[in-house]
């Protein structure tokens, strides 16, 4: 007898068929992989099973009997619980604080602290999610963050536990760790349903693997009878390259020159403390850290957003230390900004406003404050037709694409500009295979053509898959250099968790190692 | 990639442009007819009142000539109005910028006396741009730098402004004589009646052109109008003005200057407010005087909202204040329905055009709950 059960359900957005008559069972005891690139609707499929949507059509059936859900508090009541990708926690409240919220212990509006804190304790205990229970949840690191989210739903007395791209915001150990949980759950007693465009991450933990495609389910399958390589083939409907070939990288001149970079952030608090490297003609050097360690003010730092505290920024022979947004791009710097919403584009804008964007004053897209739509509409129609973007015209709003299309969008503009330094922070968040695999394509096409490339990631596939060089960036400083070949995802994840100590950039030495570009791009 | 990816998109059809148009429509009729109900629940007809009213704005050349009247200030500040929204700023103190715009255009009209009207005309208009630019000016400055809130301190210069053109109407500009006003314009400096253009002759042929009291200043107002439109689709400045406004993050990274941006902005705004002070004066009033202005400064936030912030959509969006305006004392007149109610129907107007939100909201409730049941 299935614990939960989904049958032909339907559900359509104007214009999308985002479920299209999709049905999914769930055993007890058992961990099912919803996989598929966005937009193939299995945030839509899980959300209808914890309220947050109401189907079109469709029957929902809980121990085999069909059950009504309209919102999560009836979700949670028949045993479903969720954790979304995006924490619902306070954050200057205690964990317990947290877990019990909404279902304090106590009477007459006065919480049992006592109480509840033994029950946080005992849940914890008895599934080994060990955490702290008069912590803060600001004080708490992301994956321990995650850990609360799912004690708090075992406190609500789920048995379904569903995970919306659970590691999208977690490191490498942290993800290792969060798949011993889940596993440890499962032999408990709980079914889990683990939402993910990650192919790797479905065969480590999954039992049984449900793929999504286009609003439907195109196929089932156990990871012992499947690999990435033919997941991957399922999800997007023909092969993918999941790790490109690139040729040796011929390092030219160094386009790029940091030189002992001092950058404050918005509290003034010092986010990078010192950075020194250069990127030569030809090279993808990556910048691999934990989020939240300095790159976004380094990144700002060099493409004209943020003035450094001290230190000199040189773009080729000139110095663009003190450069704002617009010098940077006209002395030849492109950016594809981590957040394509936030700092990539303007969704009101349509695609061929957002493509001149920064382009914007100069021929062909205006002369004298003028702005020319002919060529406007021109350059964008060559850009969606050379860059893969789909869309029914140049006039479509940006905020009516789908991710991937936007992400394309962002790089069109930003490559098309033919830059001699290409920054790239995070190019392929968000994205599922397909695209990442043409983002990827891109950059290296930009390495090959002489161009300097500055990646910035979370992604350790990435990293590794891109890079020539590889810089662990920790607390604001550089505290490792690989050359590609010597890399692998677990020391790296090592080191960007602090693991070197994080001195390494402080000494002179080892500055002035790193600030020589590898001759050919190997050692 | 998949098909699904592809998105319905909003291509610029007939159907989008009537989605944008309804909402609006739809407020004034929700409007009128809420209030209908309220006269007739107040005892009084409803149906009379809006035929005296339609008869009040546009029954005769005379009427509809009165509704010109009433329009052209709010063109003018509804598109300095809509220009500062597009930026995502809002110039609640247009009406401060108005006054230095009426105050600058009564000034230097009585400085030039003796000038002809080629060299005044556009000198008051000029002046009355820069004296409104000038007032928005500071707090465009005060927003750029240190992100003081253009609500406040615009709002805080409308009162220096009224009272400084109180005092000026007392003191050093005032003309002999009792009342507190500035002398006439000399001719040369007013904007002529529409109706003064034509001979007698073409007046008793076309007696549509009889327009009343309606002025030049209209055509003032309509040139503007397409002026912003093309600034705002067709030029650099406006296009980073819309940028800016829809997402300053996104814009900064392209190399646009928020804070420039946002006091271009503001002054454009200062200046077509100041401009619509000016014809007030010019064309209305011929002098100064503490009253000149019934709050259009203020009217013209409405008619923005109305116009979607369209610079096009301000002309109707006005015509229709301006309406209600004109016709609100024919309406007391003849159907004996206190003009005040017309603050009301201008007020029920705002609310719906500005609970759109709601209005989405309750749609999507109602689809929420038929698709539930049919779950």
């Amino acid at each position: 007898m299935p614990l939960l059960e989904l049958r032909e359900i339907t559900k359509a957005f104007p214009g999308v068929l985002a479920n299209d008559r999709v049905s999914m069972r769930l055993e007890r005891g058992e961990i099912v992989a919803l996989l598929g690139e966005n937009g193939a609707g299995k945030s839509t499929l899980m959300n209808v099973a914890y309220g947050l949507l109401t189907a079109d059509s469709g029957e929902i059936r809980v121990d085999d009997q069909p059950v009504k859900i309209k919102s999560p508090r009836q979700a949670i009541d028949l045993g479903i619980g969720m954790v979304h990708q995006h924490f619902m926690l306070v954050e200057p409240l205690t964990v317990t604080e947290n877990i019990v919220l909404g279902r304090e212990p106590g009477r007459y509006g006065i919480i049992d602290f006592a109480t509840a804190r033994q029950r946080v304790r005992e849940i914890s205990e008895r599934y080994g999610l060990k955490v702290d229970p008069d912590a803060k949840i600001m004080d708490l690191s992301v994956g321990m963050q995650q850990r609360v989210e799912i004690l708090k739903a075992l406190y609500q007395g789920a048995r379904v536990l569903i995970l919306d791209e659970p590691t999208a915001v977690l490191t490498p150990q942290e993800v290792t760790e969060l798949f011993r949980v889940v596993r440890s759950l499962v032999d408990e007693g709980l079914s889990a349903v683990f939402i993910t465009h990650k192919l790797e991450e479905v065969v480590a933990i999954a039992d049984r693997i449900l793929v999504m495609r286009d609003g439907a389910v195109v196929g089932e399958t156990t990871p012992g009878d499947t690999d990435e390589i033919g997941l991957a083939r399922m999800m997007v409907g023909r092969d993918v390259v999941l790790r490109i070939e690139k040729g040796a990288s011929t390092c030219g001149e160094a386009v790029l020159t940091v030189a002992d970079v001092h950058v404050l952030d918005d509290r003034s608090l010092e986010a990078v403390k010192g950075i020194s490297f250069s990127v030569c003609g030809g090279e993808i050097l990556a910048i691999a850290g934990v989020d939240g360690n300095g790159q976004r003010e380094l990144v700002e730092s060099i493409v004209g957003l943020r003035r450094p505290s001290s230190g000199t920024i040189t773009l080729k022979d000139k110095d663009i230390t003190r450069a704002n947004a617009r010098a940077s791009i006209e002395a030849g710097v492109s950016h594809i900004p981590e957040d394509r919403h936030r700092r990539g584009l303007v969704l009101e804008f349509d695609l061929a406003e957002n493509i001149i964007l920064g382009d914007h004053r100069t021929p062909p897209a205006a002369k004298n404050g003028i702005m020319h739509p002919k060529a406007i509409a021109e350059l964008a129609r060559k850009r969606i037709a050379d860059y893969d973007i789909r869309t029914p015209s140049e006039h479509v709003h940006a905020d009516n694409l789908s991710g991937g299309n936007q992400q394309k969008v962002v790089v069109a503009r930003e490559i098309g500009r033919d830059p001699d330094l290409l920054v790239a922070a995070q190019p392929t968040r968000g994205l599922d295979v397909g695209a990442i695999e043409f983002v990827h394509k891109q950059i290296i096409r930009e390495r090959d053509a002489g161009k300097a490339v500055l990646l910035v990631s979370l992604e350790l596939e990435e990293v590794l898959s891109l890079a020539d060089r590889i810089l662990v960036i920790y607390e604001g400083q550089i505290v490792k250099e690989f050359v590609d070949a010597d890399a692998d995802a677990e020391t790296l994840g090592y080191y960007m968790t602090g693991g070197g100590g994080s001195k390494f950039a402080s000494d002179g030495s080892n500055v002035q190692a790193i600030e020589t570009p590898p001759t050919g791009g190997n050692e | 990639m998949s098909a699904a990816e592809e998105r319905p998109a909003a291509p610029r059809d007939w159907a989008s442009i009537a989605q944008k148009v309804g909402t609006p429509i739809a407020s004034v009729v929700l409007a009128i007819l809420i209030g209908s109900l309220i006269m007739w629940i107040s005892g009084y007809d409803p149906v009379a009142a809006f035929a005296a009213l339609y008869q009040g704005a546009f029954g005769t050349p005379k009427a509809f000539g009165d509704t010109l009247l009433k329009s052209t200030p709010l063109i003018l500040a509804g598109l300095g109005l809509a220009y500062g929204f597009r930026a995502n700023l809002f110039n609640i103190g247009a009406e401060g910028q108005l006054f230095m715009g009426g105050l600058a255009a009564a000034w230097l009209g009585l400085m030039l006396a003796g000038q002809p009207w080629f060299v005044s005309l556009p000198l008051l208009i000029l002046a009355a741009m820069l004296a409104g630019a000038a007032w928005a000016f500071i707090p465009a400055i005060l927003k750029a730098r240190i992100g003081a809130h253009e609500v406040i301190t615009t709002m805080m210069f409308t009162y220096i402004a009224r009272y400084l053109v109180s005092w000026l109407v007392v003191g050093p500009l005032k003309s002999p004589g009792q009342i507190p006003q500035t002398g006439l314009l000399p001719v040369e400096s007013q904007l002529p009646r529409i109706q003064s253009l034509f001979s007698e002759a073409t007046l008793q042929a076309m007696p549509f052109l009889k327009l009343g009291r309606a002025h030049t200043g209209i055509f003032v107002a309509l040139i503007a109008a397409v002026i912003v439109w093309l600034v705002l689709k067709y030029t650099t400045l406006g296009y980073e003005n819309r940028a800016v406004g829809y997402n300053p993050f996104a814009a900064e990274t392209g190399g646009i200057s928020v804070q420039w941006t946002t006091v271009k902005a503001l002054c454009i705004s200062g200046a077509l407010a100041g401009l619509a002070g000016a014809v007030e004066v010019m064309g209305v009033h011929h002098r100064l005087f503490d009253q000149f202005s019934s709050g259009f400064g203020f009217t013209g936030i409405a008619v923005a909202l109305l116009a979607k912030n369209h610079p096009i959509a301000v002309v109707p969006a006005a015509l229709l204040f301006g309406a209600l305006s004109a016709g609100g004392g024919t309406m007391q007149l003849m159907a004996d329905v206190p003009q005040k109610i017309i603050l009301i129907v201008q007020a029920l107007v705002i609310f719906f055009v500005a609970a759109e939100g709601i209005i989405t909201y309750f749609i999507k409730q109602r689809q929420k709950e038929v698709t539930s049941h049919a779950g």
